[in-house]
């Protein structure tokens, strides 16, 4: 075997014993998994239970306090978040961070210059042009990204992570806040994304969104991983049912979709 | 990126040739002594905004640069014979120098505290300087007229000198424009809007920051070459005044951080302003007052400044007013 044939036969991203401790609070646990190339994984639990600690630790956001992360065979762990992008990452955050005083166009194309891609400025106004067609932003261009709504606010966080170009993306609860209309486009985009190649690692409140999208599930509580499998394993999965949901009731009206505020 | 498609490009330009222009056109000495205090103000103020409104780092100690290039060079000319252009250069590259070695040190820390560092970083220069002899200590360092005769007298040094600050001004000022339309200065607005979604994007800010720092720390330092040339002295209380620094920022912010015209206009209006009250016997000791009450009014109440509450009032200018 090719040393590039082992490298493309090895997870994306392979989390290894990572833990991670604030003072007194251990936030992420010990916890391990892989996520192999055009996969997309789910990654649920209750508030608290350290999803976007764990989302931190892979961007390069936090160090690990123990553990390591690997990224394409190259452990990044405590690298800082611009040189673990550069190996093709991108992410969107769970509280929008859009770039207010710039235009819908300026932050989309900071994202196509500054990530994966590296592209120069007149290139990444293609980049960006097109990615915003694909989201449906193009015609907001010229608006500043602060005067956006919460929905668009979402597309633009999503469009600028795409447009870098990404091998791997992760997503932060793009669908929090959306209206049912709105997260059914979502879906839709996230289903184009991944035929174009890109892996994806997805937070999701809305259950019945995030089992519908999702390959593969793993479930964290109180920063432990207590749960990997297929979303139909997971749905079933007494001990999820009762960490995560509390009533096995509950969850059968929630993968319905019926109760989307809980 | 071609700017020469956008409009505020040529304002900028046509405004700087006529002002820079105005006083060999009519002669004036006067004009030509209130025009260089402008020039100077508008390349200092432009300087400033390459840090201040680019990358959003507050900088109170932004003088250091100017003085120390004015140290440097007086020294270079008067001790060691050096001609004016290399001095200048010289002094450019010290601050630039020194905005490195501090960069690396104190752009680690953010907000109030970066600015609180800077005001530290003036002080302390200006006491190393005050004890530090081949400098000339507390007493400075004073020209000997002879060497303006190099420079064909000392009437056309005063010439010389005011087309050398007009020349960095306009440099400065297309600089400025072409940073803002480039790869790079998105970047440093990503970090002035939100540093750690900058970071997650992919922009190197440790390094960005820096070269920032040093973009706006170069052009200060030669113009304090050329202005402590002219003085024919240079003295530390004169050359690290902190209130010059704070001046600078008034004049960044009337006009508009962030914007090229800014700058510009800030350091035109606030200049004018001055000199009416220095000159003024009313008036005479408020100036300082007064620049904090327009600081005031401002952070209050225009906090983009006056060209950015036009580009945001109408909308159709903000193309134009970049």
């Amino acid at each position: 075997m090719s040393l590039q044939q082992y490298v493309e036969n090895q997870p994306l991203l392979q989390v290894q014993n990572v833990s991670k401790r604030f003072g007194g609070l251990l936030a992420v646990a010990e916890v391990s998994f892989d996520l192999p190339q055009g996969q997309i994984l789910g990654l649920i639990g209750p508030n608290g239970a350290g999803k976007t600690t764990l989302f931190n630790v892979i961007t390069g956001v936090y160090t690990p306090t123990e553990g390591h992360v690997l990224f394409r065979g190259v452990d990044v762990s405590g690298w800082p978040p611009y040189n673990v992008v550069r190996l093709g990452l991108a992410r969107t955050h769970q509280i929008v961070r859009p770039l207010n005083d710039l235009t819908v166009l300026e932050n989309v194309m900071a994202g196509a210059c500054y990530g994966y891609a590296q592209l120069p400025l007149r290139e990444a106004r293609e980049v960006a042009l097109e990615v915003m067609e694909f989201l449906g932003l193009a015609d907001r261009r010229d608006m500043l990204a602060g005067s956006l709504n919460v929905a668009q606010k979402k597309r633009l966080e999503l469009a600028r992570a795409l447009a870098s170009r990404p091998r791997l993306l992760l997503l932060d609860e793009v669908l929090a806040g959306l209206n049912p209309t709105e997260i059914a486009e979502m879906v839709e985009v996230v289903h184009k994304i991944r035929e174009q190649g890109v892996t994806i690692f997805i937070i999701e409140h809305v259950m019945h969104a995030l089992m519908n999208v999702s390959d593969r599930v793993i479930v964290l509580d109180y920063g432990r991983l207590i749960a990997e499998g297929t979303p139909d394993e997971i749905a079933n999965n007494p001990q999820v049912i009762e960490a995560y949901l509390g009533d096995p009731k509950l969850a059968e009206k929630l993968l319905s979709g019926e109760e989307e505020d809980v | 990126m071609n700017s020469w498609k956008y409009p505020a490009f040529w304002i900028a330009l046509v405004l700087l040739l006529i002002g820079g222009f105005l006083p060999w056109v009519t002669g004036s000495r006067t004009t030509r002594e209130t025009m260089f205090l402008i020039l100077l103000s508008v390349a200092l103020a432009s300087s400033l905004n390459i840090l201040l409104g680019y990358a959003g780092y507050v900088s109170f100690g932004h003088i250091v640069f100017f003085g120390l290039g004015g140290y440097v060079g007086i020294y270079l000319i008067s001790r060691l014979g050096w001609p004016l252009s290399l001095a200048t250069v010289a002094g450019g590259l010290m601050a630039a120098l020194l905005a490195l070695l501090l960069g690396l040190a104190i752009l680690r820390l953010r907000g109030a505290y970066f600015a609180l560092a800077t005001i530290g970083v003036n002080e302390a220069v200006r006491t190393f300087i005050n004890n530090f002899q081949p400098f000339g200590g507390p007493i400075g360092m004073e020209l000997d007229f002879s060497v303006y005769q190099q420079y064909g007298g000392a009437a056309n040094m005063q010439w010389l000198t005011y087309w050398a600050v007009f020349l960095l001004t306009v440099a400065v000022v297309i600089f400025s424009y072409g940073l803002k339309f480039s790869r790079f200065g998105l970047g440093l607005m990503a970090i002035r809007e939100d540093e750690d979604a900058a970071m997650v994007m992919g922009v190197r800010t440790p390094s960005a920051k820096t070269i920032a720092y040093v973009l706006s720390a170069i052009v200060p330092g030669m113009l304090g070459v050329l202005f402590f040339f002219r003085n024919s002295s240079v003295e530390p209380h004169e050359a690290f005044r902190l209130h010059r620094s704070i001046e600078m920022i008034v004049m960044v912010m009337l006009g508009g951080q962030g914007t090229v015209l800014g700058p510009l206009f800030g350091a035109a209006a606030y200049e004018s302003i001055r000199s009416y009250l220095l000159t003024s016997p009313l008036f005479k000791d408020l100036q300082l007052a007064i620049a904090g009450l327009l600081l005031l009014l401002i952070v209050l109440f225009v906090p983009s400044g006056v060209v950015g509450w036009l580009r945001s009032r109408f909308r159709k200018l903000w193309r134009v007013l970049e």
